[in-house]
């Protein structure tokens, strides 16, 4: 038990990732090589793909931006305007370097904008 | 009028909830068996009251009654009729009420099948489940009606979130649900015992096959919804530690400790009190994953619709629930007096090993799981504790108990010998050694705990063999009387094994699938070739499609294996018209126990595609494995000694037909 105790705290302190805004980042900085989770929405006419499944964007929190490199599949909710997770870590030049990119997969998924077009109209029937 | 109905039903229930959770146990304190014999018509009444109430709601949604709030939000009359009826649990409100018709419904069975207990446990016990159906009924008339009407119909409705609308979400929520509340009739029974002050042997025997039940349902669930997320995600991977599915999980590990420790309280009479404690924990772990799921507490650093009402009035509730059963567990749990001394070296003490193994496992999850949200709430910073967490402390933890696990069926009761249990397992060692040897000649050296991982694997799988073959003793007496000991081996011993075996199943395919897997992610032109693990796949090109509800882009692979032609896929990326929702559909081809996963990114311009291909080397004994425990926990709940409803056992039934020392 006292083993597991001290496995968990041990782990806690060590492994934990902190959760971080464009802003956080832009004031205070981010040791290089500390794994971080950066949160925020994906900047509008940012999205660059190119070939070997790379992809690279800005994640902002409308006041700050961070440039954001990732190689994979992108979710599919991953669209321009869209509130994103990335995980990574920021390089010497400043740039984040992507393992894991979220967007939320749950069934409370409704798209904010959607929600409150619900609460204003009343009623809601599709995107036109 | 249907739906009204249904709304109508509802707060009957109510009502009878609280005639149920009050007039019982009055009668069980008092002894007054006319107050008593209640229980079991107001729970049969109840079942039937919620099961108008969820018809009514499946009719609105087959029918696509978009008067309905619920039906509007998550339905759609283009959606096909399977999603039409599935959807009803696809959402908050119509899950709850599942929920609920779980509830009732089991609290309808131990009615039924209850009558050769003592009348005050089962009044006692009804009424316990009266107080959570009461809660959790009048959380839904507060807070989450299904049934509400919008006074002007709309003419089309939102549709399901389409990663629903698919058969393995479909039914992943009903037999989680199953999961969780059978664990709430462990719950009623331990919290009913402390009321009443007393608890035996016999308690064991009525509450493990409610606890079988639930942990066998319990783990198909999770099992699916990882198969689901494997598939449907389209990201390859199985699990993710996420706080939804560690909600699942806790109640899984605590259920699991929980169904071992109900062994050593029904065959020695000990343990009775931790039993106790762990019945409730294993509930209030369900209700926390209930919370964590519902409350919208998880998505909040989403941003995402939620309701913050629903949130604090399930924390009532389980503030409630949870507190006030550790209160009265406080109180009377000295009232329950302990029996049955043993060595530590002993069936009852392997069994403690694995209690205490599972509840560190689970506290490990629980702070994985709660610690973010704790420092959330207090300090406003956000984290997250991800997967290497999870592996530093969880994997540690699971290592020696699935080291120990073959050990604890062949270990005699009350004092058993190490030595002679370690001779009935040699042969598994052999084999679990072979294992690692080949591990190591097939993949090289750079992976060192990788077959290590195979071996521990494989140990558990020949463990469960060993021990069958060691009660069977096939080389001393001969095939033929060795298939009869076969057959009249009991089922709990028939159960133990083959969930043993099961465990070593999916371990084995956890570690093979996440060590051993190939992966490709590569922007593809038709007519690309990638190679993985001696599979050789081309893109041919993509083409569009049109669904019920939705249109896709089609991609065509061919698999070849040396020059010749396996296998073509299919996947696709496609997107729901009615909520303009895109998701990718993941093309898998199963090769043996193993699988070709391919998923499609982002289409280019010209013709190229990012494409993921993964090779996951036994990737489906993962969820084999659970599918095997979930059979053993049938046929230790088949075992005569314990089967529902059967007149009353003796306390010692049927001397086994081998000379084991076990029973």
């Amino acid at each position: 038990m006292a083993v597991a105790l001290g496995l968990i705290l041990f782990a806690l302190s060590d492994q934990i990732v902190f959760f971080q805004s464009p802003t956080d980042i832009a004031e205070k900085g981010v040791p290089e090589g500390q794994r971080i989770r950066l949160g925020g929405l994906v900047e509008e006419g940012t999205v660059v793909r190119s070939d070997n499944a790379q992809v690279s964007f800005k994640v902002t929190d409308t006041v700050n931006a961070v440039a954001v490199t990732y190689q994979g599949i992108l979710p599919d909710l991953f669209r321009e305007g869209q509130g994103i997770v990335a995980e990574g870590q920021i390089g010497t030049d400043g740039v984040f370097v992507a393992d894991t990119v979220l967007a939320k997969h749950d069934e409370n998924y409704i798209p904010k904008e959607v929600a409150e077009a619900l609460k204003d109209k009343g009623h809601w029937q599709g995107e036109e | 009028m249907i739906v009204e109905l249904g709304h109508y039903a509802l707060v009957l229930t109510f009502a009878l909830t609280l005639i149920q959770s009050t007039v019982p146990l009055w009668g069980a304190v008092r002894e007054d068996d006319r107050l008593m014999a209640i229980a079991p018509p107001v729970s049969i009444a109840m079942f039937f009251l919620v099961l108008i109430s969820f018809a009514a709601l499946t009719i609105a949604y087959v029918t696509s009654d978009f008067s309905v709030v619920n039906v509007w939000e998550n339905s759609h009359s283009a959606k096909p009729m399977l999603f039409k009826i599935t959807g009803v649990w696809g959402n908050h409100e119509g899950s709850l009420l599942l929920w609920v018709l779980i509830l009732v419904f089991f609290g309808a069975l131990v009615a039924y099948f209850g009558s050769n207990m003592p009348s005050p446990l089962r009044a006692a016990t009804l009424a316990v489940q009266g107080w959570v159906t009461a809660g959790f009924v009048l959380f839904m008339l507060a807070t989450s009606n299904p049934f509400n009407r919008i006074p002007s119909a709309p003419i089309e409705g939102n549709d399901l979130n389409p990663i629903l609308q698919d058969i393995g979400l479909a039914i992943h929520p009903p037999l989680l649900y199953v999961g969780y509340v059978g664990f709430s009739i462990t719950f009623s029974f331990a919290v009913a015992a402390l009321i009443l002050g007393r608890i035996d042997a016999a308690w064991a025997r009525w509450v493990r096959p409610w606890t079988l039940l639930a942990w066998a349902f319990l783990t198909l669930g999770i099992a699916m919804g990882s198969y689901w997320a494997y598939y449907e995600l389209g990201w390859g991977g199985w699990w993710f530690w996420d706080p939804v599915e560690n909600a699942s999980f806790m109640p899984w590990l605590a259920g699991t400790a929980l169904l071992h420790s109900a062994i050593v309280m029904e065959k020695r009479d000990a343990l009775k009190v931790w039993t106790v404690l762990l019945a409730i924990f294993t509930f209030s772990l369900s209700l926390l994953g209930t919370f964590l799921v519902r409350s919208g507490v998880l998505t909040s650093v989403h941003a995402f619709a939620t309701d913050p009402a629903r949130g604090v009035f399930i924390l009532v509730l389980l503030c409630l629930f949870i507190g006030g059963s550790l209160s009265l567990y406080a109180w009377r749990a000295p009232l329950l007096k302990q029996g049955g001394l043993f060595s530590p070296i002993s069936r009852e003490g392997a069994l403690v090993l694995n209690n205490l193994f599972l509840s560190a496992a689970t506290a490990a999850v629980l702070v994985g799981t709660l610690y973010p949200l704790a420092l959330d709430a207090i300090t406003g910073e956000k984290i997250s504790v991800g997967e290497p967490f999870f592996n530093l402390t969880f994997g540690p933890l699971m290592v020696p108990l699935l080291m120990a696990i073959p050990f604890g069926p062949v270990l005699a009761w009350k004092r058993g010998d190490l030595l002679a249990a370690a001779e009935r397992l040699y042969a598994g060692f052999g084999i679990a050694i072979l294992a690692v040897l080949f591990t190591f000649w097939l993949w090289g050296m750079e992976r060192v705990l990788a077959p290590i991982g195979v071996g521990l694997g494989v140990w558990v799988m020949a463990g469960a063999i060993c021990e069958i073959w060691t009660r069977v003793k096939p080389r001393e007496v001969g095939l033929k009387r060795a298939f009869e000991r076969l057959k009249g081996l009991p089922g709990a011993a028939w159960g133990t094994a083959t969930a043993h075996f099961g465990v070593g199943v999916t371990v084995l395919g956890i570690v093979t699938a996440s060590a051993f897997q190939d992966e490709y992610v590569q922007t593809m032109k038709p007519g690309d070739t990638v190679n993985l693990s001696g599979y050789a796949v081309t893109f041919d090109g993509v083409a569009p499609r049109r669904g019920a509800n939705f249109i896709e882009d089609v991609g065509h692979f061919t698999v070849r294996q040396s020059g010749v032609v396996i296998a073509e896929m299919e996947p696709s990326k496609r997107l729901y018209t009615a909520r303009q929702f895109p998701t990718t559909e993941a093309g898998i081809h199963t090769v043996g126990f193993s699988q070709i996963y391919l998923s499609m990114g982002e289409g280019r311009p010209n013709g190229a595609i990012d494409v993921r291909v993964y090779f996951k080397p036994l990737v489906t004994l993962i969820w084999i494995g659970c599918v095997i425990m979930a059979i053993g926990a049938v046929f230790s709940m088949a075992d005569r000694r314990l089967r529902v409803g059967a007149p009353k056992p003796s306390a010692k039934r049927s001397p086994q037909p081998s000379a084991t020392p076990a029973e």
